[in-house]
């Protein structure tokens, strides 16, 4: 059928509304889900401890000390003394966003980094190293970080562009090679320059290098300080926001995002335009890999967590994280800041629920859920695009089919 | 009253926000052969989808043999002896030719597949018809022509007396177009009733009784072919006089521009080389027509002309620039544009909007982008000039998701795109497939305008009206090496034919 030019359409509003819609309905999904775990998981706690409790009494109590800590993430009262939990909510946001921006700007190139665990990983070495070896500034900590992390996810991209090798595959042995090799760096037998023997932990940068600590900054309410004035929390999280930001105008407002995302929806015409698809994957695959790395940097240069070489035998959970991120934004870089802050939120606020009653990892089974969900949003995505415009799709559909 | 095996009377399928079938009539008689002629989009398929059962009509009704009939579904279709061979023939690659034709309809002998007795009824329906198959064959090893005949050998093998062919004569050689009109003829002769979907005028004067035409959806009647004339059939369908032959001047060559020296191309499916030593020249002010059946190394020719693949010898020149291993960007730069023969694989980025399809060998020119960002307010006036110019049709203009426009518009994209690069050399491969008279008509005076400002045209294609209409030289490929060189002036479409089928061919040198 000739398309009629008044016909509605979908446009690119309706579009990221649908997107938009599908995520939150995964949400609240996720999170109805996860109340009806909590009411079990309790219930079945309590009745282990020989109490009966009465259906009501159940709800109340998954209400009030267990769901009310998760919706409320690091805002729950009794945790949230001189923001402490605020702080450490955006303490866990700013990492999430870095490896979820790694995964979103893999896959608008078509690229699967399912390695920003490891990327990450090899960041958080590079940045250890420039701050308790090396004892640089924070910024060139950061900058070294993100160094490591490109390195790590550059060469997945080689192996994809010159040898057709599957990044995914790649990637996944990369990052145990960079976990183990990392864990190796710092431990060497017990004599790594960053590594105290006491703690067995790496150094803290706080006493080996002050300088190399993030900025921190703090919010002043009335007289006070919201977070007090022992532990501020980092400008870490606003970089991130600031990185997403870049990350959103590179890929659309750039002649390198416009090649980047042709090579991702279709190889083929890239390539008949000229483009490089192999420079491009390779490229792609340098920034993802920067950006997880980043991620690390902002987390350990935060000085509230140092490496545990002996016992770090479990890839960092910000990575994988990361593809949850990814997802749940719909790979929208600026999507990427809010579904980072949730997840963040979520699983801040599952550890303080009542801990004798409630498994905190229950925050874990909501954003599995949610990620599990997000698996199907498209599915959602064109139940909304159905709903809020009916007749668009049919006609597409007829303008295709119709073409003698 | 006159004998209607089919009829369908007042048919309105309406998809939201238009009307594909709007009051639409057909009425088949019993033994004859009846054309259904419209513009891509006017709606044939929809009308064919009804009567298949996979679109339910909102009016209308269907009569098999003067009684109403619904037809919920193809199952329907089939039990009402209704058989169709689709423009994409719906075979099994690598079963053979008995396998495909009993596919669904096995003659059972308990739990085994009684083949030898549905081999004996295939032979006769072949012998009956003269539809030559090699029963035993894999269909994925046999010609397009004879997955055709299996295809027809199928609606014979179910008894369906009522056949629509869908585009049939698009995939065949002129003998090939010839052979199927004669078979046509022979259902007919026989009593069964054929429906036969085409935009070729041609062809309904060949062999058509009767032709109904529709416009947009609309039924715009039907007529005697006998009595009727190709242009005012022409009329019917486009709504306006339609120049069915380009006119075109003399042609002026001028220097080379093109220069290809024993080319070689690998296959990528078999051992063979899909190019061989191939050779040709395309001067400035020349249309010069690289012609043949699908399949013969054009494809394989032209990506090693633009770049796409990798020829494993001989020499591309342009401009007296050996190009041979250039790379695409770099050729495109030099003045080579490429309507390439896949729109989706490799003309248009689909999830991109148009005006981003627009700038596509563009993009990184000055005036697209300064410092790495791209201008967007440029790109768009960009995009809407050449909206307007080239007269695509799109929803939402620049800002429509090239995947949701009509195949014709995307290709007039792309048509738009590369002619307005103003190329030295335009590479057109098959840039009229699937478009209707209308958009054929005006590609064809774009492509002779290229030709008439000093252009050098290479056009591959398929269609042999096409070749006849446009080109200055023509060029037969046959398995990957040109076997002959024609003027259009003095050739016509039947010794094209035998050297496009490998009958014949010329020595190198004559």
């Amino acid at each position: 059928m000739k398309k009629k030019n008044t016909a509605p359409r979908l446009g690119s509003t309706s579009d990221s509304l649908g997107s938009l819609l599908a995520s939150l309905i995964c949400i609240l999904a996720g999170l109805v889900i996860g109340f009806i775990a909590l009411l079990i998981l309790g219930w079945i706690t309590l009745a282990q401890d020989g109490n009966s409790v009465t259906f009501g009494e159940m709800l109340s109590k998954t209400w009030n000390s267990g769901f009310k800590a998760i919706l409320s993430g690091g805002f729950y009262k009794t945790a949230n003394t001189m923001g402490m939990g605020v702080r450490a909510e955006i303490l866990q946001a700013a990492p999430l966003i870095m490896t979820g921006l790694s995964v979103a700007f893999a896959f608008k190139t078509g690229l699967f980094n399912i390695g920003a665990a490891g990327q990450y990983t090899v960041g958080a070495y590079f940045a250890l190293y420039a701050a308790l070896v090396l004892k640089l500034p924070w910024w060139a900590c950061l900058i070294a970080s993100a160094i490591g992390g490109a390195i790590w996810g550059t060469v997945p991209g080689i192996f994809k562009a010159f040898l057709n090798v599957n990044e995914v595959i790649t990637s996944i042995m990369f990052n145990w090679i960079g976990l183990y090799g990392v864990n190796t760096l710092i431990y060497q037998g017990g004599t790594g320059a960053m590594y105290n023997t006491n703690t067995t932990k790496t150094f803290t940068i706080k006493q080996v290098s002050p300088e190399s600590l993030l900025p921190t900054f703090n919010v002043t309410i009335g007289e006070k300080g919201y977070f007090g004035k022992m532990f501020l929390p980092t400008i870490g999280i606003f970089i991130a926001i600031g990185v997403a930001i870049l990350i959103w105008v590179v890929l659309n407002k750039t002649v390198f995002g416009y090649e980047l995302k042709a090579c991702g929806f279709n190889k083929n015409a890239a390539k008949y335009a000229g483009i490089n698809d192999k420079k491009n994957v390779i490229l792609s695959m340098t920034i993802a890999g920067a950006l997880a790395g980043l991620g690390a940097g902002l987390f350990y240069l935060s000085g509230s967590k140092e490496w545990e070489p002996l016992v770090s035998t479990a890839l960092p959970a910000a990575g994988f994280n990361g593809i949850s991120v990814a997802l749940l934004a719909s790979s929208n870089p600026i999507g990427c800041i809010f579904s980072a802050i949730f997840i963040s939120h979520i699983t801040v606020g599952g550890g303080y629920m009542d801990a004798s009653i409630f498994p905190g990892e229950v925050s874990s089974i909501i954003s599995g859920v949610v990620i599990y969900l997000c698996a199907f949003s498209l599915l959602f995505k064109s139940g909304i695009r159905k709903r809020f415009t009916p007749k668009t799709r049919a006609a597409a559909g007829n303008g295709k089919e119709a073409d003698a | 009253m006159a004998d209607y095996v089919i009829e369908m009377l007042n048919i309105t399928k309406e998809f939201p926000g238009i009307k594909a079938n709007d009051d639409v009539t057909l009425q088949l008689k019993r033994g004859e052969i009846h054309a259904l002629l419209g513009e891509n989009g006017a709606g044939k398929s929809t009308l064919m989808s009804v009567l298949f059962g996979l679109y339910q009509p909102e009016k209308g009704i269907i009569k098999k043999d003067g009684k109403e009939v619904h037809i919920n579904n193809p199952n329907d279709a089939t039990a009402l002896r209704i058989g169709m061979v689709h423009q994409h023939f719906k075979l099994v690659e690598c079963f053979t030719v008995l396998d495909n034709i009993i596919l669904g309809a096995e003659p059972m002998n308990g739990v085994v597949v009684n083949r030898a007795s549905a081999r004996k009824r295939v032979l006769e329906l072949s012998d009956r018809y003269g539809l030559k198959v090699d029963p035993d064959a894999l269909v994925e090893d046999i010609s397009v022509g004879m997955q055709q005949r299996v295809e027809i050998l199928k609606m014979l093998y179910r008894d369906n007396e009522i056949l629509i062919f869908d585009e049939p004569t698009a995939v065949l050689t002129p003998q090939e177009i010839d052979e199927l009109m004669e078979i046509m003829k022979g259902f007919k002769a026989e009593g069964k009733s054929i429906l036969f979907i085409t935009h070729k005028l041609a062809e309904i004067k060949a062999v058509a009784d009767r032709c109904s035409v529709l416009r947009k959806g609309k039924y715009m009647g039907t007529v005697e072919v006998a009595d009727t004339s190709v242009e005012e059939m022409s009329r019917l369908m486009v709504g306006r006089d339609v120049e069915l032959v380009s006119t075109k001047g003399e042609s002026a060559p001028g220097d080379v521009i093109l220069k290809v020296e024993n080319l070689t191309v690998p296959s990528k499916t078999s051992k063979k080389d899909a190019v061989k030593s191939a050779s040709l020249e395309v001067r400035a002010g020349e249309i010069v027509c690289l012609a043949g059946i699908e399949g013969n190394g054009q494809t394989e020719f032209v990506h090693a002309l633009t770049g796409l693949e990798k020829p494993s010898a001989g020499a591309v020149t342009l401009l007296g620039r050996d190009i041979t291993h250039a790379p695409i960007r770099q050729r495109s730069k030099l003045g080579m544009s490429h309507i390439p023969e896949d729109r989706h694989k490799h003309g248009l980025v689909l999830d991109y909007p148009l005006e981003y399809n627009m700038v596509l060998q563009r993009y990184w020119e000055k005036g697209f982008q300064t410092g790495g960002f791209l201008k967007s307010r440029a790109i768009r006036s960009y995009s809407d000039r050449l909206i307007e110019q080239y007269d695509v049709r799109s929803g939402q203009g620049s800002v429509t998701i090239a995947r949701s426009m009509s195949g014709g518009n995307q290709q007039k994209a792309i048509v738009a795109r590369e002619i307005d690069k103003d190329p030295q050399l335009l590479i057109a491969v098959q840039p009229t497939r699937g478009l209707d008279v209308g958009a054929i008509e005006y590609i064809h005076k774009q492509i002779i305008a290229q030709r008439d400002a000093g252009k050098a045209v290479l056009l591959v294609s398929l269609e042999l009206d096409e070749v006849m209409n446009l080109s200055d030289r023509i060029l037969v490929m046959y398995e990957g090496e040109i076997v002959g060189e024609f003027d259009p002036k003095t050739t016509d479409t039947q010794t094209l034919g035998l050297y496009m089928a490998g009958a014949k061919r010329m020595d190198k040198e004559g």
